[in-house]
């Protein structure tokens, strides 16, 4: 609702209330039931028990605060770690400036992130209830997992068969030489549970490389933007293929000539990816899970390897 | 950030009042000074503006220039303007917080184009040695380089070493932009009266109160919506540019600073606008001069 508010001009906010109310009314029944199971489980603590608790005292106390400067009417406080609250004004400059900086520099991670978090708008919402629909998403939004090498076990996924998603994962990390750790927190999102949708998607965004086995460099990585933003709708995804221009000719013609058809069919056939609990499949086997899902394998090129016959046992 | 995380915990606990003009004062915790608007033990400023410098560094011209939409430069040439260096003979000049050079190379060009002096030196002091680094690969791509006009050295302005700054030894002390993030002002002012010749001048160009409150009213909007942002979009730094707009608000009135640079023992003009400081564009900077006496 928040993000509603900041967002969008006061008709239209009127309009999608009424709209949204029946959805709300019934989620928020619910929400206080979830509030109260969920303050006890470890993981989720960082994100949900500081916003059930009151904002200002709990958030007062912890060291990291910052009194908020100009408009307190229109920024709210910070409401978890990390959470730096922007006004409408502050939120356009940074979506304009953080998506011409994606641009100007493809490797700062963190602009495409903030550029994500600021042109988010419903998008977020949407898929929050997605997952609420699911009983795999509300066990998502219920337990709040975290995909970080802390939370991962590496002997256990090391030690999985060669063809289940676990191990493809592993595989998949050192074949790029990347870590799960690299991933920017969420800073411009107002509510907590958004905030950690928006977190869980850029957590589960490698998984999604690991999936499909893709590379990590320019061209897999926006045929994979292509596919969340048929899957999943970012308006950052879509945003992101502006950056094709950098590519070379040839790689620009096979992106949009034959990995954009594909990751838009997917991705718009599949299930959505956010409600797929990732941590309890990692033992399922790989071709199962995509049949599952409803994906299939892109064509050849932004792979990596799949393992050879004489590395299986 | 790595600015917050060196706070220690038990902050949280001091109950301090904040007060804009006060920026030292003792609480349970010890003795206590400004970081922008949160207040931190004295002992901790020193490393807190360290990392905000290591982490701007590098970055450090380009959000000059685009925060003040290339104004600085203007500032900074009617500051080296106003005192002329060069006009009567050779100056033996020490720039404090210079870390890039902006003013010591200006103070050489003004001296070598307007007066052909080649014999004007300038130590440039800095407490980052990213900062200093930066300024001398700036310098590098000057005449400046490798000639006695230039050197750089790595020291704290509120403790200056005496064997290498003796006394009476400067005829021109500046410090551009650089007060405001010490920890103890009236400290690094009685070094530079220490160091400063009889009959030497003190120069500071500074952030300074906006008494129009029409203009006020826009410079805080564009420092805490404008400045912050530009930070993270092109520097990926927020808390450093936050601190450091924050830091601006924190510092002493224009007459407070003159009260403070006469405390020293320098000599000043008088207590308005064109006597002991010169405000610039609003009194958004000024330059505040004192003479040793």
């Amino acid at each position: 609702m928040s993000v509603i508010c900041t967002s969008f001009p006061p008709i239209i906010r009127v309009g999608a209330h009424s709209l949204m109310k029946p959805m709300y009314s019934s989620y928020h029944k619910t929400l206080n039931h979830r509030w109260n199971s969920v303050i006890n489980t470890s993981q989720a603590r960082s994100f949900v028990a500081l916003a059930a608790s009151p904002r200002s005292s709990s958030y007062a106390t912890n060291g990291k605060s910052r009194s908020v400067y100009t408009n307190l009417r229109l920024k709210p406080q910070p409401a978890y770690p990390g959470h730096i609250p922007l006004t409408p004004f502050e939120n356009g400059v940074l979506a304009v400036g953080s998506a011409l900086m994606s641009l100007i520099d493809t490797r700062r991670a963190d602009m495409v992130a903030a550029c994500g978090e600021t042109t988010a708008g419903p998008t977020l919402v949407k898929l929050r209830d997605t997952m609420l629909e699911s009983p795999e998403g509300r066990r998502i939004l219920k337990e709040m997992p975290r995909i970080n090498s802390q939370t991962l076990d590496w002997e256990k996924l090391r030690s999985l068969p060669e063809n289940t998603f676990g191990r493809a994962y592993v595989r998949w990390l050192d074949a790029c030489k990347v870590t799960p750790d690299s991933r920017e927190p969420v800073h411009y999102i107002d509510d907590p549970e958004l905030a950690y949708v928006m977190q869980r998607y850029r957590e589960t965004h490698d998984l999604y490389h690991a999936l499909f086995g893709l590379k990590v460099s320019a061209l897999p990585e926006l045929a994979l933007k292509a596919f969340e933003f048929t899957n999943l709708g970012f308006p950052m995804t879509a945003l992101s293929l502006g950056a094709s221009i950098r590519l070379k000719s040839p790689q620009r013609a096979r992106l949009w000539g034959e990995f954009i058809p594909w990751a838009a069919r997917c991705g718009s056939h599949a299930r959505c990816l956010l409600t797929v609990y990732w941590e309890e499949r990692w033992g399922q086997d790989l071709d199962e899970m995509k049949k599952e899902f409803g994906v299939w394998d892109p064509p050849a090129g932004i792979t990596i390897p799949r393992p050879s016959r004489i590395d299986l046992p | 950030m790595q600015v917050t995380r060196s706070i220690p915990r038990k902050l949280s606990a001091c109950r301090l009042i904040h007060n804009h003009h006060i920026l030292r004062s003792s609480g349970p915790a010890g003795r206590t000074t400004s970081f922008g608007f949160r207040t931190v033990p004295e002992e901790s400023k020193e490393s807190l503006v360290k990392g905000v410098f290591d982490s701007v560094a590098s970055k450090y011209d380009l959000m000059n220039d685009a925060s003040s939409l290339g104004v600085h430069r203007l500032w900074k040439d009617s500051f080296v303007d106003t005192l002329k260096p060069g006009r009567k003979g050779p100056l033996r000049c020490i720039d404090v917080a210079g870390g890039t050079g902006d003013i010591a190379l200006r103070i050489l060009d003004h001296a070598r184009e307007n007066y052909a002096d080649r014999e004007t030196t300038v130590d440039i002091v800095d407490i980052n040695a990213q900062m200093l680094k930066e300024g001398f690969m700036r310098f590098k791509k000057t005449m400046y380089h490798n000639t006695p006009q230039v050197s750089f050295h790595e020291a704290n302005a509120q403790e200056l070493t005496a064997s290498q700054f003796k006394n009476d030894s400067y005829d021109l002390y500046t410090i551009a932009f650089g007060i405001r993030n010490c920890t103890s002002v009236p400290a690094v002012l009685s070094e530079a009266y220490r160091v400063l010749k009889p009959g030497a001048t003190f120069a500071c160009l500074e952030f300074s109160k906006v008494n129009n409150s029409l203009l006020s009213t826009l410079y805080d909007q564009y420092s805490f919506t404008v400045i912050p942002l530009l930070g993270t979009i092109l520097a990926g730094d927020r808390n450093s540019y936050q601190y450091l707009v924050e830091s601006i608000r924190k510092f002493p009135s224009q007459p407070d600073f003159a009260q403070m640079i006469r405390d020293a023992g320098f000599s000043t003009g008088g207590d308005f606008d064109g006597g002991a400081w010169t405000e610039l564009w609003g009194g958004i900077a000024s330059i505040h001069t004192g003479v040793k006496i």
